[in-house]
C-alpha cells in the first residue's frame, strides 16, 4: 500500500461493519483531500464509499487497517479511528 | 364473451423443465427498465448526458428527504432505510461509476447504471452474511429511483416483480438468471435455448416448469395473459378455455401425486433387482442446492459446478471466499462424496472481466482447463481452496475439457504445488484426493486408455460429449432436434469409456443430462455406468427406474441396442422394453 499513514484497528461494536456505521466512515473519509482506505485480509476498499466498505464483510471482532494518501489528512484519520474504537457511538 | 384477442393459442417448444403451472405472464424484454436501450452519445454531448444523470439522481434525493421529513416523528425509525438509500444515490460505487462509464464508453445515463448496477449488485448478493446480501435489494431501489427519473415513467425491473409469475423472455444469460428473485418466479418461457441451456439447468433445479425455445413467445403472449406451461410436452397455452383450464389442474394433480410417490422411497439406496448398488448423486451449482441434493435423497454430489462463484462478480474471488463455500458443501454432505468440478468458464458463461478477448466460437477456444492453464495462478487459487476443503469431508476433483493426457500432467503438477505450498504454510488440507476427468471432449475418449493410467475416475459429460460428436449447438433452435443422446456414435463414445475404466480399473460415472433421464437409466447401467449424477430433483425418478432394472437382463438387451443404426430405433427399443420403467409410478401404484 502506498499509504502514508495507517491504523490498525478492531470492529469493536456488536453489529460490525453495517449500513450505517460504514455511512458514518464514509462520511467522514469524505472529508480527506486525498484517498482513504480500509484494507482488511489483502483487501482494499475505498473508505468513501460506504459500498466499497460493506463489500469488505467486517463483523464484530474483524481487524482493519485504515491508511491515508495524504499526510494533510491524518486529522481525518485519527477521527476515523476514534469513531472505529467508540464503537461508532452505538 | 370472449372477443378473438382471447381466444386460446396453443405454442409449441421444448420441454426444459417437468412441471405444470397456471399464472400470469411477465414479460422481460419488451417494456420495462429491463430493456434499457443502449445508444452511443457523441463528444460533445457526454457532459450533458452527465448533467441527465446528475438531474435523475438529484430528483431522487429530493423524492426521498421529502418521504423522511413527512414521515410522523414516531415512525422515523422506519426511514433509516431511506437515510441510507440517501446516501447510496451518491456512493462512489454508483455514482461515480455510472458518470464514469457515460465519460469514457460514452453511452447513454440508463445503459451505463445499469451496467455499473449489474456489476455492483451481484457482489452483494454473494455474500454469504445475510444482513449484507440484502443490501442487494437496497442498490435496485437506489438505482430503479435513478433510472425512473431517467426514463421518465413507473416503470418495474425483474427484480421487483411483487406477484408470482410466469416469466417469457427471449432468452435469459445466466448473469441475467442470477438477478431474478427466482421465488417469485413460477415457471419460465423462452423463445430461445434448448433442453440444455442455463435457463433449463435452472428451471430444474428449482423444481418450476419451463418451455423453452417456443420461437415467438415474446410476440404471442403478452404482458398479464393467463399462460399454462407444461415442462412434460413442451407446451404454452395462451388465453386458456375454462375446459382447458380444468383439464390441466386435473393433470397437475396427478402429477404432483407421482411426485409424491417417488419421494418416499428416495432416500433408500437404489438397488437393481439383482442387488447392484447404484450411487444417484446431485449436480449443484449454488452451495444452497446442497440442501435440495440431500432433500431428494442424493448419495452424494457428482457434480459441483464452480463457475457462479466467478460470474457473479467484478473480478477474480478469493481463495478464502472459495474455500468457504467449498467447504460448507462439504461440511453438509459429512461422509457423502463432493466433486468438485473445476472452474469451466467461457464457453457458454462468458465473465465479463476475464473476456480480454473476442472469440469466434467460444466453444471450442480458450474455455475450462485450456483457460486455466493458461492462468495457473487463477487456477492454483481454485486448487488450494479445494484442497483445504478436502480436509473436512469426502472431495473428488473434477477437471472439465480434457482433451490429452499433458492436460493431466499439468494439472497434478499443479496440485502438487499447490499442496506443498499448503504444507509449508502450515494450513490444514488434504493431497490425497481422487482426482477424476470429464470425458466430453471425443478426443478423451479416444484416448481413455492412456488417461485412465493418470486419473481415479472418469466424469462423462454428456451434454458437451454430444455436442463435440455431432457438432451440435445446444443453443440453437434450428439443430436443436439433431442434439440427440441415443444416437449410435453417443452410445458408442460411452460404452468406449466405460469399457477403459472397467479394464484399467477405474470407476466411470457420469453427470450430464443423460444422467437424470429415467428412460436411459437402463442403457447406462448396461454400458456399466458406476454412479450418475443428476439435477436433484431427478433423483427420485431414476432411483425408482434403477429398482426397476435386473441387471442380468440387459447383456442380450445391449448386445441388440448396440447394432441399431439410428437414435429413432435406439428409443423405440428402449420405450418398448423399459417404457414401464418410468410409466412405472402411475397413481394407480398408490393402491395398496
Amino acid at each position: 500500500m502506498k499509504t502514508v499513514q495507517s491504523r490498525t484497528l478492531r470492529i469493536v461494536n456488536d453489529l460490525g461493519l453495517h449500513a450505517r456505521s460504514a455511512a458514518k466512515l464514509a462520511k467522514l473519509a469524505g472529508e480527506a483531500s486525498g484517498g482513504v482506505w480500509i484494507m482488511k485480509n489483502g483487501n482494499t476498499a475505498d473508505a468513501t464509499s460506504m459500498l466499497d466498505i460493506l463489500t469488505l464483510a467486517c463483523p464484530a471482532g474483524t481487524e482493519i487497517t485504515v491508511g491515508i494518501d495524504d499526510e494533510a489528512d491524518l486529522n481525518t484519520l485519527e477521527r476515523i479511528a476514534a469513531l472505529v474504537r467508540s464503537g461508532f457511538g452505538e | 364473451m370472449e372477443n378473438h384477442e382471447h381466444q386460446e393459442i396453443i405454442l409449441k417448444g421444448i420441454g426444459g423443465s417437468p412441471g405444470i403451472c397456471i399464472g400470469k405472464a411477465y414479460l422481460v424484454d419488451k417494456e420495462g427498465v429491463d430493456v434499457v436501450k443502449k445508444y452511443v452519445i457523441r463528444d460533445e454531448s457526454r457532459s450533458a448526458e452527465v448533467g441527465r444523470f446528475k438531474t435523475a439522481v438529484k430528483k431522487a434525493r429530493t423524492a426521498l428527504r421529502r418521504i423522511i421529513d413527512t414521515t410522523p416523528e414516531e415512525l422515523r425509525h422506519h426511514t433509516q432505510i431511506l437515510e441510507t438509500h440517501m446516501l447510496l444515490l451518491k456512493d462512489k460505487m454508483l455514482y461515480d461509476r455510472t458518470i464514469d462509464v457515460i465519460e469514457t464508453e460514452r453511452v447513454n445515463a440508463e445503459w451505463a447504471l445499469k451496467k455499473v448496477v449489474s456489476l455492483v449488485k451481484p457482489i452483494f448478493e454473494n455474500m454469504s452474511d445475510d444482513y449484507l446480501k440484502q443490501r442487494a435489494e437496497d442498490i435496485t431501489h437506489v438505482s430503479d429511483r435513478i433510472m425512473e427519473n431517467l426514463v421518465g415513467a413507473d416503470q418495474v425491473d425483474i427484480g421487483r416483480i411483487d406477484k408470482r409469475v410466469i416469466l417469457v423472455a427471449r432468452d435469459l444469460s445466466p448473469a441475467e438468471t442470477s438477478q431474478i428473485q427466482l421465488e417469485r418466479i413460477k415457471g419460465f418461457v423462452t423463445n430461445r435455448g434448448g433442453r440444455a441451456s442455463h435457463t433449463s439447468i435452472i428451471a430444474r433445479t428449482l423444481q418450476i416448469p419451463a418451455v423453452l425455445g417456443v420461437g415467438n413467445a415474446t410476440l404471442k403472449i403478452k404482458n398479464d395473459d393467463i399462460i399454462i406451461v407444461d415442462g412434460e410436452t413442451g407446451i404454452v397455452v395462451v388465453n386458456p378455455t375454462e375446459q382447458t383450464l380444468l383439464e390441466t389442474e386435473e393433470r397437475r394433480e396427478q402429477y404432483e401425486i407421482q411426485k409424491a410417490l417417488m419421494a418416499r422411497k428416495s432416500h433408500l439406496p437404489a438397488r437393481t433387482k439383482d442387488g447392484l448398488r447404484i450411487s444417484v448423486m446431485g449436480n449443484i451449482e449454488l452451495p444452497e442446492e446442497v440442501v435440495s441434493v440431500l432433500d431428494h435423497g442424493g448419495d452424494g454430489i457428482g457434480l459441483y459446478r464452480t463457475e457462479f462463484q466467478y460470474l457473479s462478480r467484478p473480478d477474480f474471488p478469493t481463495e478464502e471466499m472459495l474455500f468457504d463455500n467449498y467447504k460448507g458443501v462439504v461440511e453438509v454432505m459429512g461422509d457423502r462424496p463432493v466433486t468438485i468440478r473445476t472452474l469451466d468458464i467461457n464457453g457458454d458463461k462468458a465473465v465479463n472481466y476475464i473476456r480480454d478477448s473476442y472469440e469466434l466460437n467460444p466453444a471450442l477456444g480458450l474455455r475450462a482447463i485450456r483457460y486455466c492453464l493458461q492462468k495457473p495462478d487463477i487456477f492454483k487459487t481454485q486448487l488450494r481452496a479445494i484442497l483445504r476443503a478436502a480436509a473436512f469431508g469426502e472431495v473428488r476433483i473434477l477437471v472439465p475439457m480434457i482433451s490429452g493426457i499433458e492436460e493431466v500432467d499439468m494439472t497434478i503438477n499443479l496440485l502438487d504445488e499447490a499442496a506443498q505450498c499448503l504444507e509449508q504454510q502450515g494450513v490444514a488440507y488434504k493431497r490425497d484426493v481422487p482426482l477424476g476427468i470429464m470425458i466430453e471432449v471425443p478426443s478423451a475418449v479416444v484416448t481413455a486408455d492412456i488417461l485412465a493410467e493418470k486419473v481415479d475416475f472418469f466424469s462423462i459429460g454428456t451434454n458437451d460429449l454430444i455436442q463435440y460428436t455431432l457438432a451440435i449447438d445446444r443453443g440453437n433452435r434450428h439443430v436443436a432436434h439433431l442434439h440427440q443422446p441415443l444416437h449410435p456414435a453417443i452410445l458408442r463414445m460411452i460404452k468406449r469409456t466405460c469399457d477403459v475404466g472397467r479394464e484399467k480399473g477405474i470407476k466411470t460415472y457420469m453427470c450430464g443430462e443423460m444422467a437424470g433421464e429415467p428412460l436411459f437409466s437402463p442403457i447406462l447401467l448396461g454400458m456399466g455406468v458406476d454412479e450418475l449424477s443428476m439435477n436433484p430433483q431427478a433423483i427420485p425418478m431414476v432411483k425408482n427406474a434403477i429398482r426397476s432394472i435386473d441387471t442380468a437382463d440387459l447383456h442380450d438387451f445391449m448386445d441388440v441396442l448396440m447394432r441399431k443404426t439410428t437414435a429413432d430405433e435406439v428409443q423405440v427399443m428402449l420405450e418398448r422394453h423399459f417404457g414401464g420403467v418410468v410409466s412405472q409410478i402411475e397413481p394407480e401404484q398408490q393402491e395398496p
